[in-house]
Parts: C-alpha cells; structure tokens; sequence
C-alpha cells in the first residue's frame, strides 16, 4: 500500500475566507446571545424552574456525544486494524477535539454564573457525576491531541497505536458518563435507567459518524481532492448500521421501561400523549432522523449519490438533535409524583402538570456557536496542519485496488 | 458583587465539638421511646447556643400537620418570603418559591387535601451528590444549605431534587435580607431560616412561626435528636409519613395526615 501524503490547506482562497467569516459570524452572535441571556437573567429564556436545562443543553449534549462517535473513524483504523481508515484518523480526531469544544463551550456558557468556571475547575464534588465528567472531557482532549501528535509526527509513530486504544477506551467510559448525568436522576421517571448509557454510546456513533461523512465530503468537494466511492461505500453502510443499532437501544429503552407499571404513565407521554413529544419522537428521530437515512443508503435508488448521501447524513443529525430534545426537555416536562396515589390539583409552582417550554432565540443561537466553534476548529485545524490526505481515491485507499493494479 | 457577600455555612465550621456537655441521664429516659421513631437517632441533645459549632447531636426538622393547614391559608408562603427578601416579578415559571402550597387528592378515595412543600433537608440529600462544586451542602445539623460562593448556577441540584425544592435566580435581585444573600444565576431554597437557628433560643423559622400566628399550628419546626422536643414528641405519638419515601432519603420534614 501506497503511503498516504498529507497536506495542510494551501493559500487563501475567497471561499476559505468566506467560511471563515459566516463561522465567525455565527459566534459572535453566539457570544451576544449569551451575554445578553447573562446580562438580563435567565427569564428572557424558555427556561424556568420547571425546565431548568433547555436549548443549549440539547446542543451541547449532542456536540458531546458526537465528539466521542466522531473520534469512531479513528478507532476502526488504529483499534480494529481495518487499513481503509487510516488515512481518515486524522481528521476523525480533529473532529472529535472540535465538537468536544464547541460543546463545553455552549455548557459553560449556558452557566448561571459561567464567570465561575474557574470554581467549577478548583472545586470538586467527588461524589458528583458531573464532576467527573469535567474530567473525563479534559482527559478525553489530552488523549486525542496526544493521539494525533502521535500520528502526525515521524519519530512516535511507533506509539500511536497506543495512544489510540487509550482514546478509544476513554471515549467509552466519557460518553457512558454523559450518559449517566441522566442515569444519577433517580427522582424524575424518564431518566434512572441503566440502559441510557449503552444508548448513549451507539448514539454517539452514529451521530459522530454523520457529521464526519458530512465534513469530509463538504471539505474534499470544496478543496477539488479526490474522494472516492470506495471509502464513502464503506462509511455509508456502517452509518446504517449504526443508525439501525441507536433505534433498536431506544426501542430496548422503551420497553423496558413498560415493564415496570410505574413508568406506564410516562412511556405513554412519551409516546403516545405528550403533544409534541411523541410528535418529536416518532416524527422526527424514528421517521426523519433513522428509517429515511436507512432507505438513503441502502436502497440502490438513492445509495449511489453523493447528494442523498449528505442528506442522509444530514438527517441523521437533525434527528439526534430532535431526539435530545424529547430525552431532555420531555423528562422535564413530565411532572414528578410526590405521593404515590395521590394527584395534584393545584400549586402555585407548577406541580402535577406539564411544564411548557419553548426555545427563544438567544438559546438557539447560543447552541448554534457552539456548532460554530467546533467547525471553525476544523476549518482552522486543516489549514495549518496535515490532517487532509491529498486524495482519497480509490486506488489510494483500497488495497484489493492496489494489489490488482 | 456585594450580593454574593454570604457569611459562608461551612462544613469545616461543623467539625464535632467533643467537649461538648452530654446529658447522659436524659438518653437513656429517651432511648426506649427513641426506638420507635424509624430513623431517628437515640443521641441525647441540648439547645445549642450560638458560640457552639454545629454538630451532628442535632437534627432540625419539621412536622406538617395536613388536617391542621388551612385551605386557601398561605401564611407560610407570605411569611417565609417576606423573611428572606424572596421577591416575584409577576412572572410565575420563573419567579423563585421557597415553600409553596400544593393540594392534592387521593386517587382512590377523592379526598382533598392542601399541604405547604419545601425543602425537606434529605440526610441523604440528591442535590448534595450531584453537585459538581459541592456548593450545595449539609450541615452536620441536618440543614441542607447552597453556598452563593461557589455555586455556578448548573442547575444540576434541579434536577436532581425529588420536590422541586428548589429555585434558580432568573433575574436580578434587590432588597435582599443580609441574612440571606442572593445572586442572579445561582440557586436557592428553604434554609430552614438557619439565621434564626444560629441565633438560638426559641426562634423557629418564619414559616412554622406565622402558622402558629394565624393559629393553625400546622407546622412543628425542632431538633429530631431532642427526646425533650416538642417535635421529638410529636412525632412518637402521632403517624407520620416522608414524601416519596420510596427513594429514601430520610428527610428532615415529615407529614402527619397523608
Ligand atoms: S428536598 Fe431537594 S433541595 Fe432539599 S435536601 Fe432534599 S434533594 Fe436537596
Ligand atoms: S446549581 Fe449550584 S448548587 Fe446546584 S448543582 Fe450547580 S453548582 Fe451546585
């Protein structure tokens, strides 16, 4: 096998800088909103003391546990030795960095107090799972840099398969505990379930997968490398199955939770009686977000274009997105019991009946920079370091190609 | 910002005193009632007085009488917001409550009933574990409090609190008690009037202290470790029950009548 040439983004080209630009753009708005939700207090939010985490949180959960699918490409080439991804490592963990960073910055940002981090940083809670998880990130973000230095560079190279199954195994134990920030929730009936971490993980792959397939189509089309059939055939079916393995953790999530008849009222909310959660739910994560993309690239009709297939690609994120939305808000949303038995009739503070919330636009716009900062990551990361391979190509790539040549 | 300006409760203040003065003599007249309560301690107690750090010989806690509270009554409310500086914006998901009425019915037999929620000071407190700061905190007196220092307003304690005990300060606050500081961005809830508490004597908090005025005496506010409590009593003789004791966290507040 021939090896693979990298290089950085060459020259200044009015598109790069355009990207650029409308990057920039989009977190400074960002940053506004942020200021602005800081500023006034969180009332001129959706949030309230009902619905505590809105918005951001839906993006900065997604980003967090895309950055860890996201690192998958890498881990396939260096843990599983499967030699079609290696040439992709780089970018993979790139990517990974960046959505990491874009999604703490939105979780940061969304803070009541965010010019406390610095508490947040000195002052450990051991006992909190959200503590830990401020570890694992920057663990998570030590590994991966390691890990691509790694690889980038001639004289460890002989180390990087190391540093890759360390990535690997971190990135497992980080989205179990993202995962588990909802497991600890025993008192709110959605949430205190085992099986969310598993679901979390195959959740992460695929949606992590989405999004690499997306930039890396987006970023050889604008660049004029070869990208060829044969690595894009490969990623399309494993998003497949990775979509088809996410479904089935939610289905496995739902029914166990029908077995116990305490949770029947809430997996009826869920799914059948929520309003827009069930909409949200069969609509846009079972329907747009999982069987379209399925039919995208599977069926022959659609599987061979590159426009379906960032489509796909696309669709599986907007459904990852929506179905954030129902775990977090619709968990939310569902009153909490407090007496067995017992219903409430009336409160001042809102108990016993679903909470409202709808998004403003400073939460979405918040959650839309942190789309930002982990893009231009990518964009600046590819400029000024040699995570592209120059060509993709087929014969590059596959080795039965270059064993027949 | 001066409004963060809190006299921290911290739990190194709350180290056990051991020369502290035990009455022996009246733990063992108590130990035999002692064992009927569930989940109280037979450790013998005294008032504290100001001077003396926080120990675990003391557990405040409360007794809601619901046949005693009365309906369409919130003097509690009233009381207890008026205390702290609590103040309302006219925007009710938002605005902050620190104890609130809630009225139920049993499902099976449709009776009615209203009852004051607040914070229930868990001793195993969910906010407490999930903190990543540990801004939120017990006292070894059983009082669970927020230190506005050093939380960072996630809101994870929120999500974590079985009652919804607890409120995030959406806007800015002004007219605050200097007993009880609080900052936009950080979260709040019941502090059992711990300024009281710490002054000693008698004082309950405000809430209990305003029922008792309106004359319902809904609310026994006391040290659950005291045999020769009002509160200790009470709660020997009469049933009580702890919301969603399911989860056992063996609150700080039981109801008597549900
Ligand atoms: S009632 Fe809620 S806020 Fe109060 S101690 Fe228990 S978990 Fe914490
Ligand atoms: S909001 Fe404050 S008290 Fe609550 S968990 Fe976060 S840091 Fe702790």
């Amino acid at each position: 096998m021939k090896t693979v040439q990298y290089t950085e983004v060459k020259g200044w080209s009015t598109g790069y800088l355009a990207i650029l630009g409308v990057l920039g753009a989009i977190i400074v708005v960002g940053l506004g909103a942020a200021y602005y939700m800081e500023h006034q207090g969180h009332w001129v939010t959706g949030m309230s003391n009902q619905v505590v985490w809105g918005m951001p949180h839906v993006f900065a959960i997604f980003l967090i546990v895309a950055a860890s699918g996201a690192l998958n490409v890498a881990s396939i080439g260096t843990v599983f030795g499967k030699p079609m991804y290696k040439p992709l490592a780089r970018l993979s963990g790139l990517l990974a960095l960046a959505l990491l960073a874009g999604g703490l910055a939105v979780l940061v940002l969304d803070l009541g107090r965010p010019d406390r981090l610095i508490v947040a940083m000195t002052k450990y809670n051991f006992r909190s799972i959200f503590a830990w998880n401020i570890f694992l990130y920057t663990g998570f973000m030590v590994i991966v840099a390691v890990y691509l230095w790694f690889m980038m560079e001639a004289r460890m190279n002989r180390y990087y398969k190391t540093a890759g199954y360390a990535a690997f195994i971190w990135r497992l134990i980080l989205t179990t505990g993202t995962g588990s920030i909802f497991g600890f929730l025993v008192a709110r009936p959605g949430y205190d379930a085992a099986v969310m971490a598993p679901m979390f993980i195959v959740m992460s792959f695929s949606f992590g997968l989405a999004i690499f397939m997306l930039v890396l189509m987006a970023s050889y089309k604008w660049l004029a490398r070869p990208l060829g059939d044969a690595v894009l055939g490969r990623l399309k079916n494993l998003l497949g199955v990775f979509v088809a393995a996410a479904l089935y953790f939610v289905a496995v999530q739902h029914l166990t939770n029908l077995y116990a008849a305490e949770h029947h009222a809430f997996e009826a909310f869920m799914l059948l009686d929520g309003g827009i959660y069930p909409l949200l739910f069969w609509g846009g994560f079972v329907v747009v977000g999982s069987i379209l993309p399925m039919v995208l690239v599977w069926h022959p009709a659609f599987s061979a274009s590159r426009t379906w297939l960032g489509v796909a690609s696309a669709l599986v994120i907007l459904g990852g997105l929506t179905q954030i939305y129902v775990i977090l808000i619709g968990g939310q949303a569902y009153p909490m019991e407090m007496l067995p038995g017992h219903e409430i009739i009336s409160s001042a503070f809102f108990d016993g009946v679903v909470a409202g919330y709808s998004p403003s636009l400073p939460e979405f716009l918040l959650g839309m920079a942190g789309v930002g900062v982990a893009l231009i990551m990518v964009v600046i990361g590819v400029k000024v370091l040699r995570f592209l391979p120059v060509t993709l190509a087929d014969e590059a790539v596959d080795p039965h190609a270059t064993a027949k040549a | 910002m001066s409004e963060f300006d809190e006299a921290r409760q911290d739990p190194e203040d709350a180290k056990p005193d051991l020369a502290r003065r035990r009455f022996f003599g009246t733990a063992a007249a108590a130990a035999a009632v002692a064992t009927m309560v569930p989940g109280l301690s037979i450790l013998p107690a005294s008032a504290r007085s100001p001077d003396e750090p926080v120990t675990e010989d003391q557990r405040w806690g409360m007794l809601v009488d619901v046949n005693k509270c009365a309906d369409g009554c919130t003097a509690c409310v009233d009381a207890c917001h008026e205390e702290n500086g609590v103040t309302h914006h006219g925007r009710p998901t938002t605005d902050p409550y620190w104890i609130r009425k809630v009225k139920l019915r049993d499902r099976m037999t449709g009776r009615e009933y209203g009852m004051p929620l607040l914070c229930q000071h868990c001793e195993k407190p969910p906010c407490v574990d999930v903190c990543p700061t540990g801004a939120s905190f017990r006292r070894a007196d059983g009082i669970v409090l927020v230190d506005k220092h050093i939380c960072i307003g996630c809101r994870y304690c929120m999500m974590a609190c079985p009652y919804k005990a607890r409120s995030f300060i959406h806007e800015v606050t002004t007219d605050q008690k200097p007993h009880a500081p609080r900052g936009k961005g950080t979260v709040e809830s019941c502090t059992f009037c711990v300024h009281r508490v710490d002054a000693g004597g008698d004082q309950q908090p405000a809430c209990a202290e305003a029922c008792q005025a309106e004359g319902h005496e809904a609310l026994v506010f006391g040290d659950l470790r005291d045999p020769e409590s009002r509160l200790y009593r009470l709660l020997t003789e009469i049933s009580s029950r702890q919301l969603r004791e399911d989860l056992a966290l063996n609150t700080g507040v039981r109801y008597h009548g549900i």
